[in-house]
């Protein structure tokens, strides 16, 4: 088991610092009657030789984390130097693809999140003010959008949105405006892309927090609603605080797992307006090139931007875990 | 005074009573709806599921009564299934998630019992691990794997996918496992091998039958994530031997033709029928499954 741990990370960190061999260059002088020319070519054989040699690559040390696919330290100083106040600054560095996904990946997390918490929590609480009969229903129906492969639910939802399929048509009807479509713009996109991972995560919380509403004391309620409180109240200062460990526990869950968003982006098929980190790796290493050090670039970056999300959880852990022993 | 205030008290919760069902109504069309509008469509044409002319075309189908002569046609089915040999993924997926799962309770039960039952403190460490490893983006380690596959040639079998799947699950099902096994009590192996049993022979025969329920739930996670996985999947299968999910994805790469849409709304809903036919018998696992994991972590 460790093994599969620690190996891939390990074979990423070697792989980000190299880069594949250049080809060897012959150069071979034709003379003829009329003079000489020079032409070079690739030498084949030992292009072949030297990449057998060492698989890997030459190294490069940090190089390939600085050039424009990833941190692109130049072009950020440079838009730096350029820029007219902080808001152009942002503006320009949106052009290089990797801040690009940065961006796009840390505005997913942040909103999700939280709007799939008020949302799970309402469905929750109403839920649990429904009949008894009928919560079966509601659960199962509830955990569809939840179980489905993460590529099938945005596809089925990005069917419905396309401009010829309902929603896309019901929309292009409420706006009056035929021409609408979501998958043009840019802002549009990524309200999409919210609203689908809210979709997707919702029941989670639902489901956490209905089993956290089971355990509720009945006499802490009880004893708030003889002393007047209204029922926003009630939910305010009894039901949310007895909640409380759930609802920090299902947020970093949530923040780990939107953090990695990834299938919705292929089924949106929304490469042109929001790309993730997890969709630039992919895009590294597929198609015909397979850039292997720079996928590796970036999944080094992305560890780095997991473990800083990580670490609070595992001080917190840390902590709990000493308090228990 | 009191009749009034009784009188307003149920007029409110009247009120909210109405904006109660209003909501769970709401939820219930957005979170259901958009399946069975997926598996209406996809016994329709192209033409009309995605109409340009008028959404309802959707409802009606005129074109594909048009030109079939009735208002179902399974087309979609056939050319997905078929022309495109959707049921090899089928069968490849079948293999995988069968592997997977049966592979990671192995080591899942034997391990999670082991250091349930061992007096150092695992607990902590692959609380951590199981941790790490659902933070990781799997695409992550998938670049850390490929280079190796390549060199060893070991890249595009099904058997590796297995593996590298197993491995990514493994710390979450120990961990699971783990805290069912410590449900259990201890008595119970102690007075077995107060009779006479091997620590093994307890195991076998005392831990075995009263595991299931365990078992069952963690086999569940261990499907979905084999089941529902794209990132492995897609990088380190080939063509050939592509599951469900990727292969829905190609089908998408190649959409200019007539009808290809529909082969993969076909199939989409083709790869969720059994999640739908397992969330119906397995409902109850699942949901404590979940919030198992929120009562521990």
């Amino acid at each position: 088991m460790l093994l599969f741990i620690a190996l891939p990370i390990v074979s990423v960190l070697v792989q980000s610092v190299h880069t594949p061999h250049e080809a060897v260059l012959i150069e071979t002088e034709n003379c003829d009657p009329f003079g000489c020319t020079k032409s070079t070519a690739i030498d084949q054989d030992a292009t072949q030789a030297l990449r057998d040699e060492e698989p890997l690559g030459r190294f490069v040390g940090l190089e390939i984390y600085f050039d424009r696919g990833h941190l692109a330290v130049k072009e950020v100083a440079e838009t730096w130097a350029k820029a007219e106040g902080i808001g152009n600054f942002f503006v320009n560095l949106n052009n290089l693809p990797f801040y690009r996904s940065m961006a796009f990946t840390l505005t997913f997390t942040f909103s999700v999140t939280p709007l799939m918490l008020v949302f799970g929590l309402m469905i929750a609480l109403g839920v649990n003010a429904l009949h008894q009969r009928l919560k079966g229903v509601l659960i199962f129906f509830s955990l569809l959008p939840m179980i489905v492969s993460p590529l099938i639910g945005s596809l089925v939802l990005f069917w419905m949105i396309d401009s010829r399929g309902i929603i896309g048509s019901a929309l292009q009807w409420i706006f009056n405006d035929p021409a609408l479509s979501l998958k043009a713009s840019t802002g549009l996109t990524w309200v999409m892309l919210i609203v689908y991972g809210v979709w997707h995560a919702a029941p989670f919380s639902f489901i956490v927090f209905y089993a956290g509403l089971q355990t509720l004391p009945q006499d802490t309620l009880e004893s708030a609603q003889i002393d007047g409180a209204s029922r926003w109240q009630q939910v305010r200062y009894v039901i949310v605080p007895h909640l409380m460990p759930l609802i920090t526990f299902v947020a970093l869950m949530q923040l780990m797992d939107n953090f990695r968003v990834f299938e919705p982006i292929v089924g949106f098929n929304s490469e042109a307006h929001a790309t993730s980190l997890s969709w630039f790796i992919f895009n590294d290493l597929g198609g015909e090139t397979r850039l292997l050090s720079s996928a590796a670039t970036s999944s080094v970056l992305t560890i780095i931007g997991v473990s800083i999300l990580l670490a609070p959880v595992l001080v917190r852990t840390w902590r709990d875990f000493n308090a228990k022993s | 005074m009191s009749s009034t205030h009784v009188l307003a008290r149920k007029r409110q919760s009247l009120g909210l009573k109405m904006l109660i069902w209003g909501f769970i109504g709401l939820w219930l069309i957005v979170a259901a709806f958009p399946f069975f509008w997926t598996l209406w469509g996809s016994f329709k044409m192209e033409a009309d599921f995605f109409s340009k002319a008028d959404w309802m075309n959707a409802l009606t189908a005129p074109r594909t009564i048009a030109e079939h002569g009735r208002a179902f046609i399974g087309e979609a089915y056939n050319g997905a299934w078929v022309q495109e040999e959707f049921w090899r993924a089928v069968v490849n997926t079948a293999l995988v998630c069968f592997f997977v799962v049966c592979t990671s309770l192995t080591i899942g039960t034997l391990g999670g019992y082991a250091l349930s039952r061992s007096n150092y403190r695992y607990t902590f460490w692959l609380l951590i691990t199981a941790l790490i490893f659902r933070a990781m983006p799997p695409i992550t380690l998938v670049a850390g794997y490929l280079l190796p596959f390549f060199e060893w040639n070991l890249w595009g079998h099904l058997a590796t996918t297995v593996i590298v799947l197993v491995a990514i699950n493994q710390p979450f099902t120990l961990w699971m496992l783990h805290s069912f096994f410590q449900k259990i009590p201890k008595e119970l192996d102690e007075s077995a091998k107060v009779d006479g049993c091997t620590q093994f022979q307890a195991f076998r025969h005392v831990i075995i039958p009263v595991m299931w329920p365990g078992v069952i739930t963690t086999g569940l996670f261990s499907f979905l994530l084999a089941y529902n996985d794209f990132a492995v999947t897609s990088m380190l299968l080939s063509k050939e031997n592509q599951t469900m999910v990727p292969k829905i994805a190609s089908f998408l790469g190649t959409t200019q033709t007539e009808g290809n849409v529909m082969f993969a709304v076909s199939a989409v809903v083709s790869a969720t029928a059994p999640l739908f036919i397992l969330v119906l018998f397995f409902q109850r696992q699942i949901v404590s499954g979940l919030t198992q994991g929120a009562v521990k972590g």
